[in-house]
């Protein structure tokens, strides 16, 4: 396997206004505004980033995944992608991909949905519902303001049957997307703490967040 | 300015409006419900709690009991019943359309399957379905999408949007916008083709093809009958859909539905956990 080489600041373009690695299991939010640019890196691979977008102005305004996949009638993310609002406006364009495709129907793992996936034994397991809820509190936002997510890195097929399952990742060590902002941006990351299937290839690990602006 | 002599006076108003009261249009409520007519096979008239005809563009917001049978039925071939669904003794519980389609390992609807809360629990089991073409992933059309394909898309226009309909019936328990959460869409189908493509099944059920829905708790349902965001169609084209619900027991422990999986025994016990304390 080829293994890329970790982002340097320096092999991006633009001024660097913000550069942090989101530690394994842990929330990250932030607003991007309107023309920055958020690079997301899967710093060992594998990783999967679970993502949800507020217009920062009105964070009623917010990501909506069935807009998303109507606009370009495909349920992946990848390059070219507008990231749609459920008021239609598009909040970021995915300007750079070096995975190919992205989840957008998986959601978030939660305390309450391992149970039914994986046994009760993992109700007190930390999960990626408690990373958005706990930021969002934050943010003076709370669980009327969950809802659909993207999955950064994370690979759902879904076969002819309608037969849908999280497999093994098509991500590596240093892939990246780059999210162009539209709007002001809050994005809500949750590095995926999950260790019963196979987004984070059972082993959680960073990731990291990059936000650039053009200079001048 | 009305120079109706008919309604030149209060009495004369109130006699033109009394006289409206006999009216029937296709799409009204049946009241009392028990008064309603052709009944799905078994079920009598005193167990009926609610019987409405939704038109193009129609919706309804409605709290089933525990155990309620919700059957809608697709009169014409042709409706789009938009839903949502929250625990209705505490509504900051909803679907989750997410982990509905990931904790039974496919994306699409039909007989046997649950529609799940967020909260790991069951609102609602699909105990009939004739159609088997429904849509997990599309959402409903907005003022925007309607207006790109009818040129008007607002509420008050004859185009309305199914947001702006689940927004209304949200608003009436006290709800609001944040409480729309991704949904579902019943009677029109949409798979998933190579590649990741949408695909929307153009002729997805026919004339007299209905859903059943148990509730297995308390279930706030809101309910929106609008044209696909994906129909391509540029005449707003929906026809009536019935919904017909009734009091039935509640779901035994060996009910099939609750046995079929080791996810949907979970589901069950984490409801039935829930009634506990
Ligand atoms: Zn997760």
């Amino acid at each position: 396997m080829t293994m890329t080489m970790p982002i340097e600041p320096s092999a991006i373009e633009g001024k660097v206004v913000l550069d942090h690695v989101i530690p394994s299991r842990a929330p990250w939010s932030g607003v991007v505004k309107k023309g920055q640019i958020l690079r997301i890196v899967d710093l060992e691979g594998n990783q999967s980033g679970d993502c949800i977008l507020y217009n920062a102005a009105n964070p009623e305004e917010r990501y909506s995944a069935a807009q998303t996949m109507v606009a370009q009638k495909n349920i992946f993310l990848a390059l070219g992608t507008n990231l749609m609002s459920n008021e239609g406006n598009v909040m970021m364009v995915v300007t750079a991909d070096t995975l190919g495709r992205h989840d957008t129907i998986g959601g978030a793992c939660s305390c309450e949905s391992n149970t039914l996936r994986y046994g009760h034994h993992t109700k007190h397991q930390h999960a990626c519902t408690e990373n958005f809820l706990y930021e969002l509190g934050q943010h003076v936002m709370g669980k009327r303001d969950m809802t659909s997510n993207i999955n950064w890195f994370m690979n759902v097929p879904v076969e002819a049957d309608g037969t849908l399952g999280i497999v093994d990742g098509i991500s590596a060590p240093g892939k990246y997307v780059d999210l162009l902002a539209e709007m002001d941006t809050l994005v809500v990351i949750s590095n995926c703490p999950q260790i019963n299937n196979p987004c984070n290839g059972f082993n959680p690990t960073p990731l990291r967040v990059i936000v650039t602006e053009p200079r001048g | 300015m009305s120079t109706d002599p008919h309604v030149s006076t209060p009495l004369k108003a109130r006699d033109h409006a009394r006289a409206q009261a006999s009216t029937v249009v296709r799409a009204m409520p049946t009241i009392p419900a028990s008064t309603a007519k052709d009944l799905p096979a078994g079920v009598t008239a005193q167990d009926v709690v609610w019987d409405e005809t939704l038109d193009a563009g129609d919706y309804c917001a409605r709290i089933l009991k525990a155990g309620t049978r919700l059957r809608l039925t697709n009169l014409e071939g042709d409706a789009c019943a938009n839903l949502l669904a929250y625990n209705a003794d505490r509504p900051i519980e909803r679907i989750n359309v997410a982990d509905t389609i990931k904790v039974q390992w496919n994306a699409y609807l039909g007989k046997g399957k649950l529609i799940l809360s967020d909260m790991g629990r069951v609102l609602l089991s699909i105990i009939e379905d004739t159609c088997g073409n429904h849509d997990t992933i599309c959402g409903p059309s907005t003022e925007k999408s309607n207006a790109r394909k009818f040129g008007h898309g607002e509420n008050y226009s004859p185009y309305p949007n199914a947001r702006d309909r689940f927004l209304l019936g949200l608003l009436k328990f006290g709800l609001g916008k944040k409480d729309i959460a991704p949904n579902i869409n019943l009677f029109k189908g949409v798979r998933v083709g190579e590649g990741g493509g949408l695909q929307f099944i153009p002729r997805s059920s026919k004339p007299g093809d209905y859903v059943e829905l148990r509730a297995e708790m308390n279930v706030l349902i809101v309910v929106a009958n609008t044209p696909h965001v994906l129909d391509p169609r540029t005449k707003y084209t929906c026809t009536p859909v019935r919904l017909t619900a009734y009091r039935g027991p509640a779901t035994a422990q060996d009910d099939p539905i609750r046995v079929a999986t080791p996810e949907s025994a979970r589901a069950f016990q984490n409801t039935d956990d829930y009634f506990l304390s």
